[in-house]
């Protein structure tokens, strides 16, 4: 084979010169180098013997013979740029998809890798529409609106904040753990997940901001609301963990900020509401696309989803579920006042309410799987305290 | 069958897991290895010649101090491993391009920018092919980890910025460390020319004394083997800055043996370690 032929003029290597001469090896044969830069005679022999190519004098040139050292041999794809596969190495760790990966690539510690577990077709559009849908707190929400309602209602206003300021906080931090165990392979699912919890870290920010808008206290935070979180929290299967979380919790979440919004005082309530419930139906939509698609794959899945929800009720039975306080403040929020006829009202929507999220955790349930009678029972032996 | 133990120089913290990940692999390939570091090759040499240690990673000069010592002593040392990146190395002589000497004999008198004053690379070597052409000149050291022999790049950056500051008329670096100072953005383009170019000569060694450990043989044997396509091996590799081990040789270290001769160093060392 004759000598590829590189002439660098007067390119020296220490200027970009090493490119040429190396795109020349690449093709795997020797490569005749000629130059004129000055110091091309010190460069080229030292720039060869670091990289393990032998090197001679050929006349007015230089003969470059390639290295025998290959740093990409045994090297694999890390799967296709737009196909997930089923079980990624550890070893492919933070590369790309797709991407050409080194071996002897340490192996991260990344125990989520089963796509079975995590993937949902759904991922990749609904994480585009939630980078779509960010919204700026600053100016989405009318912060200065007039509120013309009692002191006593806005302190009901401050303590329902403060409750879900606690529950969007473990909405925020249980996917969070997940994330970190998550294989980036899965890169769509991994986009998502931060989305959401980007989501969360805003819904916290509005809630405390709502809540300290007229109050420099916030509300009550009880042993049994902690309690229920904690359950969540302590959970290590992620399949379990999202169903508490997104189909159940986050579900029946989504049913209170509707009635936020429909029973809010004043504008600015509404409008952290509403614009949190938006958020909140593409974290329930995710779950149960992946949840749907692990069901379809492993039917057993359902048996353990319903084990996890008796489990969890089991260990919550000595609490006392939604707290009086956050209950009583639903009340006088729908109310927005003290007349009895007002009360009345009041009353009537918080008691709907729960029939209103046990209705949604039954349809979702229900697309999950499970037969209507088991969705039944099933979503009454949901926590009390809704997430 | 006790370990064999390897004595390697401190030089920068990545010699650590450099060995620790030697130490896995001979230990993996039925080699018996510990190793153990010191902080300076003089401490090294003595060590060897006292037995503590069955193979040293040498420098050039702390090679010839083994050699020359374990003669003294009448017992033969033997450069059984080195790496390909070892063989026909230079060290260039920079001036700058704007001004500066145009040839060797202009160096006459001049202030030389070198590295560590028991460097080989930037020191030892050039300045003894200076005299050897009778070009008397100043050095100035720039004595980074002395007792390391140069291995650490530092005393041949320090002489290049005193040449691109003026303070000095020359530096002295091995030949690939222009063109690493070059990616480093320290040296622009064109900002230097070499005015001189050393004869080739050779770096590090593996050395052995003749009554070695019993298994030297599979050491050097399991040396050899290491092969950069293997990915456990690679990143070693690549930390010691080798693509493939080759057998030792001694042919390239009589500049080195001329230079610490002339200047007596070489000699005043040997009375520090004789039998006492
Ligand atoms: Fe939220
Ligand atoms: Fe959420």
């Amino acid at each position: 084979m004759t000598p590829v032929d590189v002439d660098l003029a007067d390119l020296g290597l220490d200027e970009g010169g090493h490119l040429p001469v190396a795109r020349a090896l690449a093709r795997g044969g020797a490569v005749r180098v000629r130059g004129d830069a000055p110091t091309l005679a010190v460069d080229l022999p030292a720039w060869c013997r670091a990289r393990g190519c032998a090197i001679a004098r050929a006349g007015d040139a230089w003969l470059i013979e390639p290295s025998a050292a290959d740093r990409w041999r045994g090297a694999e794809r890390a799967g296709a740029i737009d196909a997930a596969v089923d079980h990624p190495p550890a070893r492919w760790g933070l590369a790309a998809r797709g991407a050409l990966v080194e071996a002897g690539a340490p192996a991260l510690d990344l125990p989520l890798a089963d796509k079975d577990a995590v993937w949902a077709d759904e991922a990749a559009r609904l994480y585009a529409q939630a980078a779509a849908a960010q919204w700026d707190p600053a100016t989405a929400i009318p912060w200065d609106a007039p509120a013309e309602h009692p002191a006593e209602v806005e302190d009901a206003v401050v303590q329902v904040m403060t409750y879900l300021i606690e529950n969007e906080t473990a909405a925020l931090l249980v996917p969070t753990r997940f994330l970190g165990k998550l294989h980036p392979h899965f890169r769509e699912v991994m986009q998502l997940l931060a989305i959401q919890i980007a989501d969360e870290a805003r819904h916290v920010e509005v809630f405390t901001r709502r809540a300290t808008l007229r109050r420099g206290a916030l509300g009550l935070s009880t042993a049994g609301g902690q309690a229920s979180l904690a359950s969540l929290f302590a959970e290590p299967d992620f399949a379990i963990a999202s169903f508490l979380l997104s189909v159940l919790g986050e579900g029946s979440f989504l049913a209170l900020l509707w009635f936020l919004r429909d029973h809010a005082p004043d504008a600015c309530t509404r409008a952290v509401a509403t614009l949190a419930a938006q958020d909140e139906a593409r974290h329930v939509a995710f779950g149960l696309a992946h949840l749907g698609r692990h069901c379809a794959h492993d039917p057993s899945l359902r048996d353990r989803l319903a084990a996890a929800i008796e489990r969890r009720h089991a260990a919550l039975a000595h609490t006392s579920g939604l707290n009086a306080e956050v209950f009583d403040a639903l009340v006088l929020l729908a109310a927005g006042g003290w007349t009895s006829a007002a009360l009345r009202r009041g009353h009537a929507a918080v008691v709907a309410l729960a029939t209103t999220m046990d209705d949604g955790r039954r349809q979702r349930l229900v697309r999950l799987g499970f037969a209507p009678e088991r969705a039944a029972a099933l979503s009454g032996l949901h926590t009390r305290n809704f997430m | 069958m006790r370990d064999l133990i390897l004595g390697a120089v401190a030089y920068d913290a990545k010699v650590v897991p450099i060995w620790d990940g030697f130490l896995a692999h001979f230990r993996a390939h039925g080699v018996p290895f510990d190793y153990v570091l010191y902080s300076n090759y003089e401490r090294q040499v003595a060590a060897h010649l006292r037995g503590d240690v069955d193979v040293a990673w040498n420098s050039p000069l702390a090679w010839l101090q083994a050699q020359h010592a374990a003669a003294a002593a009448g017992r033969r040392a033997q450069a059984v491993a080195m790496r390909d990146t070892d063989r026909d190395l230079t060290s260039v002589i920079l001036v700058r391009a704007d001004r500066g000497p145009a040839t060797i004999a202009d160096l006459r008198g001049r202030r030389i920018g070198v590295g560590a004053g028991d460097s080989p690379q930037a020191t030892l070597i050039p300045l003894g092919e200076l005299a050897e052409a009778g070009v008397e000149v100043v050095p100035v050291r720039h004595d980074v980890l002395v007792g390391k022999h140069g291995d650490h790049v530092g005393g041949e950056r320090d002489a290049v910025k005193a040449l691109l500051a003026g303070e000095v008329d020359a530096a002295c670096v091995i030949d690939g460390n222009r063109l690493a100072f070059a990616r480093e953005g320290l040296l622009a383009p064109g900002a230097v020319r070499v005015v001189h170019q050393t004869a080739p000569y050779d770096h590090c060694n593996m050395t052995v004394l003749d009554d070695g450990h019993p298994a030297i043989a599979r050491f050097v044997e399991v040396l050899l083997a290491m092969s950069y396509d293997d990915p456990a091996v690679r990143p070693l590799l690549d930390l010691e800055g080798l693509t493939r081990w080759l057998p030792g040789r001694t042919s390239g270290y009589a500049a080195l043996e001329r230079a610490v001769t002339r200047d007596g160093s070489l000699a005043a060392w040997l009375t520090t370690i004789g039998p006492r």
